[in-house]
């Protein structure tokens, strides 16, 4: 099975948050908005959608194949899983912020003194994580590497005139 | 050397808001940081929350979805959700209006003791616009068939709303009875938008923006008709000498300010503080320093010389300087965020109407039939705050500028007449086709979170009179020019271009001031665009034109206010270009956006110009100026045509 990322297409965002919310639900237990809130969970989002300038970035964990978060653990409690997303033991996890630190993207949020990470344990049927499914505009995409810069190239050379492409997808 | 920061031009803020960080007490600068970013489907208006299918969001780029669950474009998305902003402020300006009305009513019936009727000739004057007889009548008798007649214009009748037919140019009364803009009820008008937007009304973007325009017409109504109402009972306004920013603070003073947009209640408080003053000197302190904040402030500032603390976006920087004792509220624009900080400071935040109460703020109840008991056991409160408070530091920043307030239409036709008796508007109109005056333009609106504070109005100001544009501006707008001097008449010299700064000199010396104008005519509170409006109305009939013929803009660089959209849809309405200054919910329905940029135009003569930029906003104010001179024959700067 060739991998597939969570991709971000910046010029899409909205800003909406809806993949935050959808990220946040996915993890609760009632897994739906109505029933975390009629249960008083207080759900945790791994996905940050901040304003940089004028544009508004999600961001979101890469899933490092060599994960700085991973390498600075000291216990071990962040490790590579067999499908290689990076995802935290919370019972070894010590609290002492090395991956925060060593993230690259500032993907590692604080959940109650331990690390909390996209661990992509929130895909549906079809598999396709819940932040991807939420976005309306289509700005964060569920692609292999090789898909996502296929459309790179191709919207690439649209925008220098080539023709017979009509924009990603 | 002033302070500066990224959240305002004004110094006295800046100082009040790196207090506020220090203190940790939140500001509105903090909440907004914590919005963003801020949800772009709401942002372009694509975002539709009227049924209980929805929420619906159409995707902006032209993707799916294109429609809402119901089926309406994202134009009728648009459409909507801006017909209800209109609808709301037209809301907010007529209720205003109306409490004004029924406070001339119990006046008229001697129901309410703590009111008069200050200005009869005014009362006489609107009486006879409407068509009331007076002749005969007692001053009581025709207020109270006045009230009738306002009261009346909220309902659907047989005559149109006067207060919309009777204040427009012949001509456009015409157009707006031909093309179905002429409003049948303030209330109904409010009320058919209402209807309209509902769940599955009118799908029709065009249609819904001509309903739209319509309540933005009842809106001039409202705003109309409560400037005539408050001048009737408190007196119009005549020019004041008085002063800007919270350095009119007093420490050792009971500091009270009157914060909201209704006289109703601020004229009491300001009568019953001067009564008062006994008794706060009895408690130790100076005596009663009452202050404004918005556009209650701009009410006394007009009336009385009541000087103004602070306005809009940073009315909780005035209560962060830790002497104000209480604050009086009455309604519109006040963040409710007002309690936490009074609860940090030790101020007194008091709510005074059934509609606007606020957790953690004292409520007292007003009453006209009581207006005088209540205003006493307010200042009682802010005495009481000012004993707690007596002796403890302060932080009042050192920053105050001159003002010279107080334009109403009726002033500046009586400061006109020095020059020419028999006809006042003709020196106007002479300076206006000589080019000495280029144009004129109405700054109005608030300050928005979005834009440093007075950082667009002040940019705009700046260019349009140093080319000779006449200034008025109303509310909010009018405190963002105060603060940086711009009604200080000292600074005419620096400010405006030689034409304007001739003009100026020559009517303030006319009138005895010894020197000119302030730069800015401080023409009123937000409901006051009203006066504004009657200026344009006036020059246009002297000129036998229509409004939308005139070289008049309107400008509202750092909008906020529901009330502000609706304000700028009679702009529009009355034919003029009119500039905003922050993005308007509608750039998702590119229809809507063509319409309201654009087409309108061919139906009203106005237009929007949305333009986030103030130099190039100021460049497209002049260049629609000098479209309407060359349209009139008058010379344009350059000689060039466009």
């Amino acid at each position: 099975m060739i991998r597939k990322e969570i991709f971000v297409r910046y010029d899409r965002c909205m800003g909406c948050h809806s993949c935050e919310l959808a990220c946040a639900i996915s993890h609760t237990a009632a897994r739906d908005l109505f029933g975390a809130l009629l249960g008083g969970e207080k759900p945790q989002k791994r996905i940050y959608v901040d304003q940089v300038g004028q544009v508004k970035a999600p961001a979101v964990c890469r899933q490092c194949e060599d994960a700085p978060c991973v390498a600075v653990c000291m216990t071990g409690a962040m490790h590579s899983r067999e499908d290689g997303v990076n995802v935290v033991n919370l019972t070894q996890c010590i609290g002492c912020w090395m991956c925060a630190m060593a993230c690259p993207f500032g993907a590692v949020g604080r959940g109650e003194g331990k690390a909390i990470k996209c661990d992509q344990e929130c895909v549906d049927e079809e598999g396709v994580p819940a932040c991807v499914r939420a976005c309306p505009t289509g700005a964060l995409v569920f692609q292999t590497v090789e898909e996502f810069e296929t459309g790179r190239r191709l919207a690439a050379a649209t925008s220098v005139g080539v023709k017979g492409y009509s924009g990603p997808q | 050397m002033a302070k500066s920061c990224n959240v305002s031009l004004d110094p006295a803020v800046c100082e009040m808001a790196e207090k506020a960080r220090r203190l940790e007490v939140e500001t509105v600068w903090d909440r907004y940081q914590a919005m963003l970013p801020q949800c772009g489907f709401g942002e372009t208006g694509l975002c539709c929350r009227h049924c209980l299918q929805g929420p619906c969001r159409i995707d902006p780029f032209g993707g799916e979805p294109k429609t809402g669950i119901c089926g309406a474009t994202a134009d009728v998305m648009v459409a909507r959700g801006l017909d209800r902003a209109i609808a709301a402020g037209s809301a907010a300006h007529s209720g205003h209006a109306r409490h004004l009305a029924h406070t001339l009513k119990l006046a008229a019936k001697g129901k309410a003791r703590d009111y008069t009727i200050k200005d009869k000739a005014k009362l006489r004057s609107v009486a006879g616009r409407l068509g009331i007889p007076t002749e005969g009548k007692s001053i009581a008798e025709i207020a109270l068939d006045l009230a009738e007649a306002a009261l009346a214009d909220f309902h659907e009748k047989e005559t149109p709303v006067m207060w919309a037919a009777t204040t427009v140019t012949k001509k456009r009364a015409k157009l707006f009875a031909e093309k179905g803009l002429l409003p049948k009820g303030i209330d109904y008008e409010v009320s058919d938008i209402m209807h309209r937007t509902l769940y599955g009304v009118d799908a029709d973007p065009v249609n819904l923006l001509l309903g739209g325009l319509r309540c933005g017409v009842a809106d001039l109504a409202g705003c109309y008709m409560g400037t005539d109402l408050a001048d009737i009972l408190f007196g119009t306004p005549q020019p004041v000498v008085t002063e800007a920013n919270m350095g009119v603070l007093k420490a050792d003073a009971v500091n009270v300010a009157v914060h909201g947009h209704n006289p109703v209640l601020s004229e009491v408080i300001v009568a019953v503080a001067k009564e008062m003053e006994g008794e706060a000197k009895a408690a130790g302190a100076s005596g009663i320093n009452v202050v404004g904040i918005c556009c209650t402030g701009n009410e006394v500032m007009m009336r009385h010389g009541i000087p103004a603390c602070t306005h809009s976006v940073s009315q909780e920087m005035a209560l962060v300087t830790g002497a104000l004792d209480a604050v009086v509220i009455d309604y519109q624009c006040i963040m409710p965020s007002l309690a936490t900080v009074a609860e940090c400071m030790g101020t007194k935040l008091i709510t005074t109407m059934e509609i606007t109460k606020i957790p953690g703020a004292i409520h007292i109840e007003f009453s006209e039939e009581t207006a005088g008991e209540n205003a006493r056991q307010i200042i009682r409160l802010a005495i009481e705050s000012f004993s707690r408070r007596r002796g403890k530091p302060v932080d009042i920043p050192p920053y105050k500028t001159k003002v010279v307030a107080g334009f109403s239409v009726e002033a500046i036709v009586a400061a006109l007449s020095k020059l020419n008796a028999e006809d006042p508007l003709k020196p106007l109109l002479d300076q206006i086709a000589s080019g000495n005056i280029r144009g004129v333009c109405l700054f109005a609106g608030c300050n928005n979170v979005k834009v440093p504070q007075d950082q667009n109005f002040t940019a705009v100001a700046r260019r349009l009179l140093k080319e000779n544009v006449l200034v008025l501006a109303t509310g909010c707008g009018a405190g963002a020019l105060m603060r940086h001097g711009f009604l200080d008449p000292a600074n005419v010299g620096e400010l405006c271009g030689e034409g304007l700064k001739a003009v100026l000199t020559a009517i303030g010396e006319a009138n005895g001031l010894g020197g000119p104008l302030p730069a800015v005519l401080h023409v009123g509170s937000c409901v006051d665009n009203s006066r504004a409006v009657a200026v344009a109305v006036a020059v246009a009939d002297r000129l036998g034109v229509d409004t939308d013929q005139l070289p008049v803009v309107a400008s509202a660089p750092e909008a906020v206010s529901e009330k502000a959209v609706s304000i700028g849809t009679y702009a529009v309405a009355l034919g003029l270009p009119t500039h905003v200054g922050v993005m308007l919910p509608v750039l998702g329905g590119p229809l809507v956006t063509k319409v309201l940029t654009d087409k309108v135009r061919e139906l009203t003569g106005g237009y929007f110009i949305v333009d986030l930029d103030p130099d190039s906003a100021a460049q497209k104010l002049l260049a629609a100026i000098d479209e309407r001179r060359a349209a009139l024959g008058l010379s344009v700067p350059g000689g060039g045509r466009r």
